[in-house]
């Protein structure tokens, strides 16, 4: 019996709580989490924020510099593109794209890695053995080539970028889900729930699942700042959303070409990119200290 | 008491199998096979509590779990009211779980923490079809909680607000909600502190004679066992070697482990140990029990045939059963001493 | 000082801060231990025997820290010793074993190389000479083992603490923490994980060790069962505070608090079959922001309203004492 645990009051506060607490305290993670929150706002005012439409064309503004450079317009703050689209418009407006893309693959991952995870790991015998023995094969697969293959299959299209995503990033969820459960089957209160005449189908999603759940949310998280980086990946190769929708990854493709004379075309989307990423990472690492010590420890 | 036989378990039998890893069974590894309780036989009278003691390891829990078939039985049969449960399909095996419940020994790893009193306790009623409403349920729990000594307002709180022997009385509220007629107590005061020890143990009597329960009462410690039993059986390395009425057991026990079981429990009254039956050595490991009788390892008394043959259960008294080859000696031992 | 005392310890305040507030763990404890004896501390969880000793050996780490006391071990005032003198101190002149000897050992060495470090640390009878140093500390753990009863100790001294049963674990930490021949032992609950019969195995171990190696031995445990039979007196501790001390034997057939008389009481024995055991209502009080009132107030049958201002020990009897104004109470009623 340790010192302290002799000596711990009984808190009444819940848990919750007191984690979130603990990640507001996180100066920098809180910080982050307020970005990321900003970048949601902008995805879903982008029609009111946005001083430009996106997809007007004027040739006439041209691969126009940002506003503080010399031949700069205010009505074009961070310049236009080759085709005299606003910059700034286009990567609120892709906001929608990369965000929309990495909620949407990580609530389908989840979702299906969750199931199977639950399934392998509190019915074991061969409904497991199946199930890791997919998860190994899909893992051996390198992502990217892989995405980039179903994508060159199924062709272009938002769904189909989902489905190419999600169709290996449920592996992650399912691998941290399963060995959750095979711990967290064996504690007396599932044995108790069994005693009571509970279901396999109650146990595992009335029982197991609240109680693993903070790790899942964690790693979705974290996975979300790597699905948009692969989103924009597919996107910048030309195989992700279909032009003249802004994506961030086409975005940073477009400006290629001009990127010694007009760098503000391909810099700018790409730090949108690095911000957001950022922000996800360290927020999501503020919220695994707070909701889940035992990985800090 | 008249013997009205609530439970009957024949022969109950359960193995264990370590499957090797990958690697083992490509290295040609046999499986390891451990015999975690072994052709145990027993009977609990309706209205009775059966005190089963022994050490860790010894099976104890196990057993209780493979009574409620918690864990699968590898062989032998259970018959609870008269029905096999053994071969009991699942529909009806869940009917039979509301009158055959379990305590367990951590109030901590006993209770999801994610739900709230009312959600636990009431978890029985929900899943037996037994509180048709919501406000049902909530009143009925409300009544279970004032019964094992909880505050009906505390039925929206959650497990870590509570203390431990405060945890334990909602882990019996929710086993005794269903209306259940047998508890397997596995240690359910074991994890507790003395003074907490003592009020659950008070509560575990008062709810026995108010809901007319039955109990099978699981523990190593024969003070417990000693104060609350009508009978007690003592296991050791999976096989029950002792069994009889609490008098004649606490009295004479025949069986050498009771008698070092007994005289190692340190005593708050000054008593005779002068017959302190000292044990040397550990509990073998049960993945290579010892041959013949399993107790011979540790035994005073063992002589060769002790380790070549399994002794018979013998009838020692009224009721009172031993496994041992040195029954005879081992008695007029104790008369020696005592004279 | 007399010259019998080996520790003692005055008013010791030992606190932990947290979210909740300020946690009073040990609150003017005084410890005395002479030479040679048995000290039994009997608490229940909270009550801060643990802590106590912790204090002692310097072990309280933040968010605990010690705020009043002295702690007076031969003469020396451990408080004022520097982390350095109070490391070489730790272990050679005063030792604890700790609950848990799984998690207390180190995994990754073996019991020969822990043994060994304890005695290089603090044995400095041992030979300078590199090969005899080895020698000679090789004769001493396989003594040290024997002693403690370990059979084939040479083969043992090579395994790792996993391959070793719990009752052999806990007498391997009993060997590590003899090997430099403390004048103190500190058995913070020995036993408690162990099975009855290893556990009777063990207490008579560090009884016997205790008369052969003249040393003395605190034994911190919740079980009265086992400071009747090994302690000649007993402290008991209440909610961070000593409530009652005497002579074992005493305490137990008179017990002078009423905290002492509940937990006695509380003891199930198979001798009271049938009637009802007279446990203690409620629970430790939260020990944070505790009214300056008698800590057993809540809990007490006897109480009333004199208990409702801060209690001293008071004398009871020769070389008893116990923190409650009724103690004259039982005499007066059997007059």
């Amino acid at each position: 019996m340790s010192v302290i645990e002799q000596s711990a009051p009984v808190a009444a506060e819940s848990l919750f709580r007191r984690n979130m607490a603990a990640f507001v305290e996180n100066r920098l993670a809180f910080g982050s989490a307020i970005v990321v929150v900003l970048f949601v706002l902008m995805a879903i005012f982008a029609p009111w924020i946005a001083p430009n439409d996106p997809y007007a064309t004027n040739l006439f503004f041209r691969l126009q510099p940002p506003v503080w450079m010399e031949g700069g317009d205010r009505a074009y703050p961070l310049g236009a593109d080759a085709l005299g689209r606003c910059i700034l418009s286009r990567i609120i407006y892709g906001a929608r794209i990369s965000i929309f893309i990495g909620a949407a693959v990580i609530l389908v991952a989840t979702t299906i890695g969750i199931l199977a995870g639950l399934a392998a790991g509190y019915l074991r015998g061969w409904v497991d053995v199946v199930i890791s023995r997919l998860v190994d094969i899909l893992l051996g697969f390198p992502y990217l080539i892989f995405a980039i293959g179903l994508m060159a299959m199924m062709g272009p299209g938002l769904g189909n970028i989902i489905l190419a995503l999600a169709y290996k990033e449920w592996v992650i969820p399912c691998r941290v889900v399963r060995g959750e459960t095979l711990v967290t089957r064996e504690l007396e209160y599932v044995e108790a729930a069994r005693a009571l005449g509970a279901s396999g189908k109650h146990i595992m999603l009335r029982e197991i699942l609240p109680n693993i759940l903070s790790p899942v949310i964690v790693v979705a998280t974290i996975r979300m700042a790597h699905v948009i980086i692969l989103e924009a990946s597919l996107s910048f190769l030309g195989l992700g959303v279909q032009p003249p929708t802004a994506s961030w990854g086409a975005m940073v493709a477009d400006g290629r070409a001009f990127i010694l004379e007009s760098w503000w075309v391909s810099t700018f989307p790409g730090l949108a990119i690095l911000l957001l990423v950022l922000a996800i990472n360290v927020a999501s690492q503020g919220l695994r200290d707070a909701f889940d010590p035992r990985f800090t420890e | 008491m008249t013997a009205d036989p609530l439970l009957k378990v024949t022969n109950l039998t359960k193995v264990y199998t370590g499957r090797p890893s990958l690697v083992g069974r490509m290295l040609g590894r046999a499986p390891v096979n451990v015999r975690a309780v072994s052709d145990v036989s027993l009977s609990v009278n309706r209205g009775e509590i059966l005190g089963l003691i022994g050490e860790s390891g010894c099976g104890k829990s196990t057993l209780g779990r493979a009574i409620l078939r918690l864990h699968e039985p590898t062989a032998g049969k259970v018959e609870f009211g008269g029905t096999d449960i053994t071969a009991l399909p699942a529909p009806d095996m869940k009917a039979m779980r509301r009158r055959m419940q379990i305590i367990f020994q951590d109030p901590y790893a006993s209770l999801n923490p994610r739900r709230t009193v009312a959600e636990i306790v009431g978890l029985p009623l929900q899943l037996h079809g037994l509180a048709k409403t919501r406000s049902e349920m909530r009143e009925k729990v409300a009544l279970m909680l004032e019964k094992v000594g909880l505050k009906a307002g505390q039925l929206d709180r959650y497990p870590h607000q509570f203390s431990g022997g405060q945890r334990q009385r909602i882990g019996i509220a929710r086993a005794l909600i269903s209306n259940p007629e047998f508890i397997v107590c596995d240690e359910p005061v074991s994890a507790l502190d003395v003074s907490i020890q003592a009020q659950i143990i008070q509560l575990l009597q008062d709810l026995k004679r108010e809901f007319a329960l039955t109990y099978l009462f699981i523990s190593h410690d024969i003070s417990v066992i000693g104060y609350l039993s009508d009978r007690v059986a003592v296991m050791y390395l999976g096989e029950i070697v002792e069994m009889g009425p609490v008098e004649s057991i606490l009295a004479r026990p025949r069986h050498p482990y009771t008698q070092s079981l007994m005289s190692a429990v340190p005593e708050v009254e000054a008593s005779d140990k002068s017959q302190r039956v000292q044990l040397s050595g550990d509990l073998p490991s049960p993945l290579s029990p010892p041959s013949g009788c399993k107790f011979h390892t540790r035994c005073p008394l063992a002589i060769d045939i002790c380790r070549q043959r399994q002794p018979e259960t013998e009838r020692v008294g009224t009721g009172h059963t031993a496994a041992c080859h040195r029954l005879k000696e081992n008695l007029s031992l104790l008369e020696g001493a005592r004279a | 000082m007399s010259d019998d005392i080996l520790l003692e310890v005055r008013g010791l305040r030992t606190v932990f801060d947290t979210r909740a507030g300020q946690v009073c763990a040990v609150d003017g404890v005084d410890v005395t231990v002479n030479r040679g004896e048995c000290l039994g501390i009997v608490g229940e969880s909270g009550s801060g025997k643990s802590v106590t000793f912790a204090s002692v050996m310097g072990l309280v780490r933040s968010p605990g820290r010690i705020e009043a006391g002295e702690i007076v071990f031969d003469g020396t005032d451990l408080r004022k010793l520097s982390p350095r003198k109070m490391q070489a101190l730790r272990g050679r002149d005063i030792a604890m074993t700790m609950q848990d000897a799984l998690t207390a050992l180190n995994p990754a060495l073996t019991v020969g190389e822990q043994l060994a470090e304890m005695l290089e640390a603090h044995d400095d009878d041992l030979p300078r000479r590199r090969g005899a140093r080895r020698a000679a500390i090789q004769a001493r753990s396989v003594e040290m083992l024997t002693l403690v009863g370990i059979p084939s100790a040479g083969d043992r001294l090579r395994q790792y603490p996993h391959e070793f049963s719990g009752g052999m674990r806990q007498r391997i930490m009993i060997a590590i923490a003899l090997a430099s021949k403390p004048r103190l032992l500190i058995a913070d609950e020995p036993t408690t994980a162990l099975d009855v019969t290893i556990q009777a195995q063990v207490l008579e171990l560090i009884s016997k060790l205790r008369a052969e190696l003249g040393m003395s031995v605190v034994l911190i445990t919740h079980d009265l069962g086992v400071v009747a039979e090994h302690c000649d007196r007993v402290m008991v501790m209440y909610a961070g505070q000593v409530v009652e001390e005497g002579p074992t034997a005493q305490v137990i057939r008179d017990p002078r608090h009423p905290y002492t008389r509940g937990l006695l009481a509380s003891i199930p024995r198979p001798a009271l079959r049938g009637q009802p055991i007279r446990p203690i209502d409620g629970q430790v009080p939260d020990l944070v922001d505790l009214p300056p009132q008698c800590r057993f107030l809540d809990r007490c049958p006897e109480a009333g309203e004199a208990c409702r201002h801060l209690i001293d020990m008071h004398p009871a009897g020769p070389a008893r004492r116990a923190r409650c104004i009724r103690i004259a109470v039982p005499e007066t009623e059997k007059a």
